[in-house]
């Protein structure tokens, strides 16, 4: 193809034509995926999510197990909050963890289900994203209403 | 580009084939196992939960060892899905590189904070 635009790149020239050139990560916003794609990109979005949280998981582990009086230093940052961080905002994020466990988890069991009866059609695809997105939203409000004490 | 193995392979550092694929699987099903394991000991009937119950369920030896193993799988398993997005998404092989190397440290260091508070208990 020749060059008529100088310094441009490729993909700038294509931008300027107003069509589609080399992606960049804002671009992926204006994708319309199917539902098996959403539960997908959230698969990576809460392992990522949980990769950092992965200190915060360490303490919990750390403050509940080692002694009575770290167990109460726990159940105070519920009540209380601890530190810097008020304890809405703990729970907040005690949520965020509840639900990547639990999209992760049953996304990732999809995939073993996937992998074990070779289910790769569209239909199916989509069921089971449903599914997925049911069963991990469903279990994330029943802890949410525990987490805030509505029952 | 037709010919892509012995010396004319074009080495990506992609991580081709099954080891990664099923290291995944593994380690994912030996955390719901343990999961499940974790489930019915905080959901067992006739007791209260609280330090006492929660803190016998990590004293056993069996629960420990388990434990142990979980918490290997885990850093392993999230080696390789963290691996992948940088693998994905950062495109220079400096910046690349940096990010894995932070990626094994923050493993590493919360494993061993997490092995340190298990064995002392």
């Amino acid at each position: 193809m020749a060059d008529t635009s100088g310094t441009l790149s490729g993909a700038r020239r294509a931008r300027a034509a107003g069509r589609p050139g080399t992606m960049r990560l804002i671009d992926a916003l204006g994708y319309r995926l199917p539902l098996a794609g959403v539960v997908s990109i959230l698969h990576r979005a809460s392992g990522a999510l949980m990769f950092a949280l992965l200190p915060f998981v360490v303490w919990l582990f750390d403050v509940t197990l080692s002694s009575e009086a770290s167990y109460d230093r726990f159940t105070a940052a519920y009540a209380a909050g601890i530190g810097v961080f008020p304890a809405w905002f703990v729970k907040l994020v005690t949520l965020a963890l509840i639900w990547a466990y639990l999209h992760h988890a049953v996304a990732g069991l999809r995939h073993l289900w996937m992998d074990a009866t070779h289910s790769v059609t569209k239909e199916q695809g989509r069921t089971s994203a449903i599914a997925t997105l049911a069963i991990s939203i469903g279990l994330t409000l029943v802890l949410m209403g525990k987490l805030f004490g509505w029952y | 580009m037709s010919v892509n193995y012995g010396s004319k392979r074009v080495v990506v550092g992609a991580h081709y084939g099954l080891r990664d694929w099923l290291s995944q699987r593994v380690t994912a099903a030996l955390m719901a196992l343990f999961t499940l394991a974790l489930l019915v000991q905080v959901a067992w009937p006739g007791r209260p939960l609280g330090y006492e119950t929660w803190a016998g369920i990590f004293a056993a030896q069996w629960m420990k060892v388990l434990t142990f193993a979980v918490i290997v799988a885990l850093g392993w398993h999230a080696w390789v899905g963290v691996r992948d997005i940088w693998m994905d998404y950062v495109k220079p092989v400096g910046v690349r590189l940096v990010l894995q190397v932070a990626t094994i440290v923050w493993l590493v260091g919360n494993m061993g904070w997490m092995v340190q508070v298990l064995w002392r208990l």
